[in-house]
């Protein structure tokens, strides 16, 4: 167990934490440089184009070092704040982490709240100064922000490269030298801490943990204390580069189990795994049953598509446990699904995954956060839908979940960031300077604000020099009405919308204006209007089309326009019918595009 | 029925709407022509020894060339290929460059069909689409094309266009089928991304283009020409009994041609190709031999596609037994069923087996086109 070093590494996305990873396990021979495809650790396609470690993963390195021979596990942990629970649970996993920084970009939000995090559970701290080769790099700078954030010193800030190479040796002997051995009772009935989980359509669901006390064998029969469940550890072993089968984990150190679960929701992130014979006293601290922020429908374009939505969905639920639905109908959309997501990349992950995975079209309403009800009668609901909203005479109040945001940008920022904020029903609750021109801003706002267009102009306002992070806070009351858009007079319920009453006729404009914009021209004219109640508040009106056809062809060139039509055709496809109106796909979530 | 298009991309001037490929720069006129030359002999096995019924000179300005330079290439097309003795053989020209000397020259040259890019009788309009001659221009350039012996003459007219009055586009009409004409080809103005006049519309220099008016327009139009006694064959042309253009049908019946010069399209029934739309690059890659193209195979799909797309285009329409013949019972029955709403709303009508468009339907050929197609 003292050789034994469990580790993760705190970085913003972008600042070259899987380059630095990478370099690690080559160092340590754990993989060859012809196996490193680009990036190792982000193994799924989505994860790879957007640049975010998704889910995490874990490997074992080993290392000598003098006469002695080293285990180091990384656990990776993902870089976006809609996964922040798991984030927790691999920094509980652990007993050291580098923080790595960006030496041209400097610390950010994401950066910060994770550090927080890592300190919280008493995480050994390895600051690493990353591309420090990049000609833009300020690395004075950018220490002096470290040493003021982790209270470390300067000389113990490694400059590193990713790119080169530079520094992995020194990165090596600091993880050694620094980060204490795992402290555990080997002599203990069995403790260990489920960190992540993958699905694997041959093997089940593959549960990744970290052993506290005891150790677990093949073939024990093991319980899982927050679901109840026991099984039998067919299959335990450690993570290479592949999985390598052993008969024993200890103490101290990080594995996989496989036990035949089919499904993702029987294995929690969090959840401590124990023996049926043996039971530990208490379960490790810190387990959270993961609940959904953010609430959409889902539905087939195509209504016939019904049940294989279902079944995409279910499959979909088997590796993503943080995936609910119930079925739910519009009469707008027909059948569909209410589905509740950890955030808004989540949301947009899922519906991707439905595209290219299930090949399914699908139309994503408007999406929403989970309000709460207290009606008249002294009886409590959840809402999860606009539609579900009881009627103003039932209603004693409603409230609506609160988060807190914490912005790190340029002094210059601060006056529009305010104003983006306090426009969003932000409450500034501190602002702390990290530097001379580096600001930590830090509010209390509405989640609901954040759900719409906050994080795109955010990063339009500030150029792209603000970071953020947030964390719910509970729960406060609110003005909220029901704003219904009306398509020739039809109401479209898809497109009903909760809002607090100050911006109902602001967003109700927008919405009308954007629909506009997005709902093709139809042979007679289409009057939009955005209402409270019986009350119109907003009205637009799309011309009819007269007239569609093309006079000239290009000297023959019969190919362009026919790929032109079929498209035309394609879009069309993607539309709904809502009355006599065709609305497209795009246009059910015009509410998150507006300006 | 094969056919022969030449493209010969120079301008005396950029027309505001225009987004075909062309050059004003002149010099490489002569580089060109050879060009042109070089790929009529390296292609000159494309149309599989199909006999020509309609060779195309189209631009660009085609009547920019020297008369010598026309003369030319039809003997090498003669040489090449085996012409029909009654082929239709067609050149663009612009008003500005027909005087009478000239248009004898093409008479006799063997030039048999004129079409003259008059565009509108107005010289409001012709401002506004940059157009290189005068209203004047254009009525004595059909003038003297009467009188060097044209008796296959077409032009070109254009509505839609900013600012034209249904009145002005009645009178054009009235000009147009009062001299002799036997064919004429009408165009709606659209607007093409990376034109003068997308940028100027853009810019709020000038209105964009009033879908309302290029409707009345096209309505005026129809009844127009029914009225002197053209049929509208095509969408965009029409045309006395016996002088249906060859050139613009074989695009919409399937016929295979033949595209030379740069970026122009080539089809012999299985596949498409153009050539590049640069005249520095064609000239280059000629000069060694090679001629410049991207070719693309067509699909069943899209042979359908193209079918339907090509034929509701004609006043011939689309036949149910023509599908069947080429696409099968099961794409027949498809079709049947994807039709059916379009005779119900008045769009198509159905004559012995043909399915063709109504005058309703013609405002709304590339919707219909695009609901027609099969997946």
């Amino acid at each position: 167990m003292k050789n034994i070093r469990n580790f993760c590494i705190i970085a913003h996305i972008d600042h070259g934490k899987s380059t630095l990873a990478d370099r690690l396990l080559e160092f340590t021979k754990t993989i060859s440089s012809r196996d490193l495809q680009a990036q190792v650790l982000d193994d799924m396609d989505l994860e790879r184009e957007r640049g975010i470690t998704i889910k995490s993963h874990a490997i074992q390195m080993e290392y000598q070092s003098g006469a002695e021979k080293y285990i180091l596990n990384l656990i990776d942990t993902p870089g976006h704040v809609d996964f922040s629970y798991e984030v927790s649970r691999s920094i509980a996993a652990c007993e050291g982490a580098l923080l790595v920084v960006d030496a041209a970009q400097g610390i950010q939000a994401q950066t910060i709240s994770n550090l927080y995090l890592a300190l919280e559970h008493e995480l050994e701290i390895i600051p690493v100064l990353n591309k420090i080769d990049l000609p833009s790099a300020e690395p004075e700078t950018v220490k002096d922000q470290i040493v003021d954030l982790v209270g470390c010193r300067r000389e113990d800030i490694i400059s590193a490269s990713g790119k080169t190479g530079l520094g992995i040796e020194e990165i090596l002997s600091a993880i050694i030298s620094r980060i204490p051995a795992p402290k555990g009772n080997p002599d203990a009935p069995l403790k260990a801490l489920i960190f992540d989980s993958v699905f694997n359509s041959f093997r089940g669901i593959i549960a990744y943990f970290r052993v506290i006390d005891g150790e677990i064998r093949k073939n024990d029969h093991v319980k899982f204390v927050a679901t109840g469940k026991d099984y039998i550890a067919d299959e335990i072993g450690i993570l290479k580069l592949d999985k390598l089968p052993r008969e024993i984990i200890r103490t101290g150190d990080v594995g996989y189990i496989i036990s035949g679960i089919k499904e993702a929701r029987e294995v929690k992130v969090g959840d401590t795994i124990t023996t049926v014979d043996k039971p530990c006293r208490e379960a490790v601290k810190g387990f959270e049953d993961v609940k959904p922020m953010v609430f959409a429908g889902i539905y087939p374009v195509d209504t016939d598509e019904y049940e294989e939505l279902r079944n995409s969905m279910e499959k979909l639920q088997l590796n993503d446990a943080s995936l609910v639905f119930q079925p739910e109908s519009s009469a707008a959309l027909g059948f569909g699904f209410r589905c509740g997501f950890l955030g808004m990349l989540h949301m947009e992950i899922i519906q991707e995954r439905l595209e290219r995975e299930f090949d399914m079209t699908v139309i994503t309403t408007v999406p929403n956060v989970s309000y709460t009800a207290y009606l008249t009668d002294g009886s409590v609901m959840d809402i999860h839908n606009p539609s579900e909203m009881p009627e103003p005479n039932f209603l004693q109040r409603i409230e609506e979940p609160y988060i807190k945001a914490q912005i790190i940008t340029k002094s210059e920022f601060i006056g529009p960031i305010m104003t983006l904020c306090i426009g969003k029903r932000g409450t500034i609750m501190g602002q702390h300077y990290l530097t001379t021109d580096r600001v930590e801003l830090t509010f209390h706002m509405p989640l609901a604000e954040i759900v719409f267009d906050f994080y795109d102009k955010l990063k339009s306002i500030s150029k792209g020099y603000a970071s953020f992070d947030y964390h719910p806070i509970g729960y406060q009351e609110s003005d909220l009405v029901k704003l219904d858009i009306r398509l020739n007079s039809e109401p479209v319920d898809a497109l009903s919308a909760l809002v607090h009453r100050s911006h109902s006729y602001d967003f109700g404009r927008k919405m009308c204006e954007k629909l506009k914009e997005l709902i093709t021209r139809q042979q007679f004219e289409i009057i939009i209007q955005a209402s409270i109640g019986s009350k119109i508040i907003a009205r637009e009106t799309v011309k009819a089309l007269r007239k569609d056809v093309t006079a000239k062809c290009y000297g023959g060139d019969i190919s362009r326009k026919r790929k032109l039509l079929e498209k035309q055709k394609e879009g069309k496809k993607r539309m709904r019918q809502v009355g006599n109106v065709e609305i497209p796909q795009q246009a059910f979530l015009a509410v998150l595009k507006l300006n | 029925m094969a056919g022969i298009y030449i493209h010969i991309p120079y301008c005396r001037q950029a027309c505001h709407y225009c987004d075909f490929h062309f050059s004003t720069t002149r010099n490489s006129i002569p580089e060109m022509v050879l060009a042109l030359e070089g790929e009529l002999r390296i292609r000159s096995g494309y149309l599989n020894g199909q006999q020509v019924h309609s060779v195309y000179f189209g631009g660009g300005t085609p009547s920019i060339l020297e008369p010598e330079a026309i003369t030319h290439m039809l003997s090498v097309i003669h040489e090449l290929f085996d012409i029909h003795p009654d082929a239709e053989i067609t050149l663009e020209a612009n008003p500005d460059d027909l005087t009478l000397s000239y248009l004898t020259f093409l008479r006799e040259s063997g030039i048999n069909r004129l079409s003259i890019g008059v565009q509108s009788f107005s010289d409001k309009d012709l401002l506004v689409m940059n157009r290189v001659h005068t209203a004047e221009q254009a009525l004595q350039s059909i003038e003297n094309a009467v009188k060097a012996g044209f008796q296959n003459l077409t032009i070109d007219l254009i509505y839609g266009t900013p600012g034209m009055s249904d009145s002005q586009w009645n009178k054009n009409l009235d000009i147009a089928f009062s001299i002799g004409l036997n064919h004429l080809s009408c165009y709606s103005l659209t607007v093409e991304p990376r034109t003068a006049l997308a940028s100027f519309i853009s810019t709020g220099k000038m209105k964009d283009v009033d879908d309302g008016q290029a409707t009345r327009q096209f309505l005026i139009l129809m009844d127009r020409a029914a009225g002197a006694g053209f049929i509208h064959y095509e969408i965009s042309n029409f045309g006395k009994e016996g002088f249906f253009s060859r050139h613009n049908t074989s695009y919409w019946s399937g016929s295979h041609y033949l595209g030379i010069g740069p970026s122009a399209h080539s089809f012999d029934g299985l596949s498409r190709q153009w050539n590049v739309s640069s005249n520095p690059e064609y000239i280059r890659s000629l000069k060694a031999g090679k001629v410049p193209f991207v070719r693309e195979e067509l699909t069943r799909r899209d042979r359908y596609n193209e079918y339907i797309l090509t034929s509701l285009r004609m006043h011939t329409g689309i036949n149910g037994e023509e599908i069947l013949e080429k696409f099968g019972d099961t794409k027949r029955k498809d079709f049947l069923q994807a039709v059916s709403p379009f005779l119900i709303s008045g769009e198509i009508f159905e004559f012995e087996g043909r399915y063709i468009l109504t005058r309703k339907g013609k405002l709304m050929a590339d919707r219909i086109t695009s609901e027609l197609f099969l997946w």
